[in-house]
């Protein structure tokens, strides 16, 4: 086995996952808070389908969901999207929907006496969420956040089933060919690393907040 | 001047009748306390009047202009940008602060006047230094409200209040979640409000208080309003049943105490 070439081929692969990471975050934080809004929306016709996505999304495998996209919705669309995007649009789908809940029971947890001081002093909706009800919820989400962030980056080994050259697809395919397990402490070590720098992030930002209670 | 005109409010919540034919009014520069049992309404009468609840029939109208109005039967409020208006001639002290904890208390003083006023940060934080001075905590504008007594943080709501220079001062129970120590710090706030003529509308359980700052007291049970005078009038010469059944049953819970 080449050490060198194996490495090179990991760290490649490592930066897949971690671009799959990014994209996903980048369209699943906002996504979420649409959905959060559309869940909070006392309008039936807008959270009962809301509520179904969230209940399909949550309620099936994000394996099976990433296969949903790529093997069976991919072949209906008038054009065909590559493995790579096709996992981009599963994560996204599947994480905006866990983001929702997550933004929910923030917002949910802010008192309804936050929200009248702000009406009472003359705010606008948008100022008193922005100014008021955001940064709270920011401070509450946080360790939840925390968590689904490191669940996604050990989640982006899934794309693999979809054979998207991640980590853990390069790790499995050495792995076999070369009958050795080294390539699983590798791939072991570089989730670490990555999730070691995810939950430092994280306390970091917690401490940051930690001036009010 | 009539600084609020309220008349016949009716309240429902489903089917209880919260407020029933509430009438009464507020001069310039008078101090208007409202007493009565918990569940008489007197919170929701406040809260209607702020603007955080919907009246089902009746009037009100604040400094002139008219917040709701009954037609056919039913209440219609004034529009958006007139709500707002309106919004802008009181200020209400809640029972439990509201303070923004995110917020330093010089934030929470100036945030209002800057974001809905358009004041400059400048003019905002002198005033709200002015403010400060008045309360008693000049020195506690960097502070954050976890770090301060109930009494203080009652102090910097009643500043955020005034920020903004309302006309109209109402407080929900301003004292109700304070120990009795703290109470009277903030009961001495009010009463030097009150000798720079503010207009005030008290929700309160404190009855001496009533009775020595207030201009007027209203007695409200059961959603309607029982017996409105002096203060000589509800507390030491009322022939009202209902009010003194009250008076008898407060004094005999002071007396324990």
């Amino acid at each position: 086995m080449n050490y060198s070439i194996l490495l090179s081929e990991m760290l490649e692969g490592t930066l897949n996952s971690l671009l799959l990471f990014g994209l996903t975050l980048l369209f699943s934080l906002p996504l979420g808070l649409i959905l959060c809004v559309g869940r909070r929306s006392k309008l039936k016709i807008i959270n009962i389908p809301v509520k179904l996505y969230l209940l399909l999304l949550r309620g099936t495998p994000l394996m099976l969901q990433l296969m949903f996209v790529f093997f069976v919705v991919n072949p209906l669309l008038p054009f065909r999207i590559d493995r790579f995007p096709a996992a981009v649009v599963a994560f996204v789908l599947n994480y905006a929907a866990y983001f929702a809940e997550i933004y929910r029971g923030g917002m949910e947890s802010i008192p309804v006496g936050q929200y009248e001081a702000a009406n009472v002093l003359g705010f606008s909706k948008k100022q008193t969420f922005f100014k008021i009800i955001l940064p709270q919820v920011i401070k509450r989400i946080l360790p939840p956040m925390g968590n689904e962030f490191i669940t996604l980056v050990k989640d982006t080994s899934l794309a693999k089933v979809i054979s998207v050259v991640e980590l853990m697809k390069v790790t499995s395919d050495w792995a076999n060919s070369a009958a050795n397990f080294v390539p699983f402490i590798i791939a072991a070590l570089f989730y670490l690393v990555m999730n070691g720098i995810v939950s430092k992030c994280f306390s970091v930002a917690e401490k940051r907040l930690s001036y009010y209670r | 001047m009539k600084m609020l005109e309220a008349k016949n409010i009716e309240k429902s919540f489903g089917k209880l009748e919260v407020l029933k034919n509430i009438s009464f009014d507020v001069n310039k520069g008078e101090v208007l306390a409202i007493i009565g049992p918990s569940g008489s309404g007197k919170s929701t009468l406040l809260r209607c009047i702020t603007q955080l609840e919907t009246v089902d029939r009746g009037e009100i109208v604040i400094c002139g202009d008219t917040l709701v109005k009954t037609v056919d039967g039913k209440a219609v409020y004034a529009d958006k940008e007139e709500r707002h208006k309106i919004n802008l001639h009181y200020g209400l002290v809640f029972q439990n602060f509201n303070l923004f904890p995110h917020m330093s208390v010089m934030k929470n003083i100036t945030a209002a006047p800057i974001n809905v006023l358009g004041q400059s940060k400048e003019e905002a934080e002198a005033a709200a230094k002015v403010l400060l001075k008045k309360m008693g905590l000049a020195d506690r504008g960097d502070y954050y409200p976890y770090q301060l007594s109930g009494g203080q943080q009652q102090r910097v709501s009643i500043a955020r209040a005034m920020a903004l220079n309302p006309e109209l001062l109402l407080f929900d129970e301003p004292t109700s979640a304070l120990d009795p120590e703290l109470t009277g710090e903030i009961l001495k706030v009010i009463r030097s409000l009150a000798d720079e003529k503010m207009t005030m509308i008290v929700v309160t359980h404190e009855m001496a208080f009533a009775k020595n700052v207030a201009d007027r007291v209203i007695f409200m049970a059961d959603g309607v309003i029982v017996e409105s005078g002096t203060p000589e009038e509800v507390f030491e010469n009322t022939k009202n049943p209902r009010t003194l059944e009250f008076l008898a049953k407060y004094n005999e819970d002071r007396a324990e105490r």
